[in-house]
């Protein structure tokens, strides 16, 4: 393992200190428990949108803090999830009368975490609700899994309720809005290697240099299947295909295009790949209104990709262009 | 023998110990069927509750076993740290301000953590989790009942072996190794794994 770190047990904190000093403009870093909070926090008649999970998926969660989207994001450990009482940290830092929405990917250690902080945090006379998001077409969902998992879905989902609160909308609104999103966005994604957690100090999975694995998550947990490597023609379109018919999204949908790297997949691959998807989606009459590509929810230095799609009206388009002033994402500012 | 909140507290120390020394074997059969993260999250657990217990003398079997919870809780995050917060928890509402804990009581505050844990993770035996472990563990805790502390979480560590063994069969149907159905057979259960080990741990404690 070759990685620009000092020592696993520190990793997180060491990178929180550099995200706090690289955009101490937006957002400032709270410790024990660590916390990313808008630098204007706590808001005032605003609804606080906040979410959280394990670290190693960077820019997610820390890197979407800032006007017009997160109001707050908890890291965990290295694809671990926060403690309830980091998360509970991040409500009192940024909710006031409008109260918080938390955004939850759908993994055990999530929800489950997400779930008691949401207890704590009503004890306390704050209202906050909470949606998750599972996104993921690779999983059955079924009453015999954890169903699916929550996965590049969530950024779309972070950057249209925050613009939603930033705009003042109320807590009912937001979260009815969260709902609407999560029942339109669908993903997928493969992995071409796996990525090392620092204390595990080898790779998550052996996979040899002729194999992928397609219908991955976002931890460096095996996919759904494995394959042989093809061409990127061929991974495109069985991408496309898992993704569009599952919705199913249909001819005329007006859609926005998500091409994400893992971490480790170049942009000159990844621009190759979305060039793929937008022919393969017109091919089907399928409109690409918005676009998004690059590493913006990722799996540490894992080589791979995924795709989402989400079926846009003009609210949810007019929400994405809203402005919005974060580390990972601006325009409009 | 019964246990009080001094002998509690030294198992707790006693199992931080094995723990550590399975961390790297923990990470490995979560690497395996998940994210490789559960050693490392259990280490960093138990070492936080040594560290809580140097600073702070709980009275009774029912305040360390709460200080266990709280601070598995509030350091381990995932799905450890919630699940094995809650058994603790409900271990030590059931254990009361009894000052010393016998075979029976024992046997009452196992039940509650197992309800507890299945309560919260809503799994049921046969999903390849810890509660494979914990409902064997449980049921030969309540057939020794009438025998000592030691005898009593003999018994059931013998048993959570057993249990945890068995997941090596099992396709998993909750957290993140359901998500690999058949291809996660074959596999023990990280989870199962631990609380095989930290009830061998008790038990040899409790001798």
């Amino acid at each position: 393992m070759k990685k620009i770190i000092n020592d696993p047990k520190t990793v997180v904190a060491e990178s929180l200190r550099g995200l706090a000093a690289a955009h101490a403009d937006v957002l400032r870093v709270e410790d024990d428990p660590a916390i990313v909070v808008r630098v204007d926090a706590p808001l005032d008649g605003k609804v606080a949108v906040i979410s959280g999970g394990g670290s190693g998926h960077e820019p997610l969660h820390g890197g979407f803090v800032g006007q017009g989207m997160l109001a707050a994001a908890v890291p965990g450990a290295v694809f671990t999830s926060p403690t309830p009482d980091a998360v509970e940290a991040a409500v009192k830092a940024t909710t006031g009368d409008a109260g918080a929405l938390l955004i939850v990917k759908n993994y055990t250690g999530d929800v489950l975490n997400f779930e008691t902080a949401g207890e704590l945090a009503a004890a306390e006379g704050l209202d906050v609700r909470s949606v998750v998001i599972d996104d993921d077409v690779a999983v059955k969902d079924s009453t015999y899994t954890a169903g699916r998992r929550g996965v590049g879905g969530t950024v779309l989902l972070e950057k249209i309720t925050g613009a939603a609160a930033e705009r003042g909308d109320t807590l009912d609104a937001v979260e009815a809005l969260a709902r609407k999103v999560i029942g339109q966005v669908r993903s997928i994604g493969v992995a071409l290697t796996a990525p090392t957690v620092p204390h595990a100090g080898e790779p998550s999975f052996d996979l040899a240099d002729d194999e992928i694995e397609f219908g991955i998550g976002i931890h460096g947990e095996p996919g759904i299947e494995r394959t042989a490597v093809v061409t990127a023609d061929e991974l495109v379109a069985r991408m496309v295909e898992a993704v569009v018919t599952d919705l199913p999204f249909a001819e005329g949908d007006k859609v926005l295009l998500f091409t994400n790297s893992m971490g480790g997949t170049p942009l000159v691959e990844l621009y190759l790949a979305h060039g793929i998807a937008e022919r393969l989606l017109a091919e089907r009459g399928i409109v690409v209104e918005r676009r998004l590509v690059g590493p913006y929810i990722t799996s540490l230095e894992m080589q791979g990709m995924s795709l989402t799609l989400l079926k846009l009206d003009d609210e949810l388009t007019e929400l994405w262009d809203a402005p919005v002033n974060t580390p990972a994402l601006r325009w409009g500012v | 023998m019964a246990c009080t909140a001094e002998t509690l507290a030294a198992a707790l120390r006693a199992a931080a110990a094995v723990i550590a020394e399975h961390r790297a074997e923990l990470v490995d059969l979560d690497r395996a069927i998940g994210d490789a993260d559960h050693g490392e999250n259990m280490d960093r657990g138990f070492t936080a509750i040594v560290s809580a217990l140097d600073s702070a003398t709980p009275e009774t079997p029912a305040a360390v076993a709460k200080l266990a919870a709280t601070t598995l809780i509030s350091k381990v995050g995932g799905a450890a740290g919630p699940l094995y917060g809650t058994a603790f928890l409900r271990a030590s509402v059931k254990l009361g301000d009894a000052a010393e804990v016998d075979g029976a009581l024992l046997v009452e505050a196992l039940r509650a953590a197992l309800e507890g844990v299945q309560a919260r993770g809503k799994a049921v035996g046969g999903d390849a989790t810890m509660v494979d472990a914990l409902i064997p563990a449980v049921s030969a805790a309540e057939e020794a009942a009438g025998s000592g502390v030691a005898e009593i979480l003999t018994a059931a560590a013998d048993a959570a072996d057993k249990g945890a063994e068995s997941t090596v069969d099992l396709v998993p149907r909750k957290g993140r190794a359901s998500y690999l159905g058949e291809r996660a057979k074959g596999h023990m259960d990280p989870g199962a794994r631990s609380t095989a080990l930290l009830l061998r741990a008790f038990a040899e404690a409790a001798k």
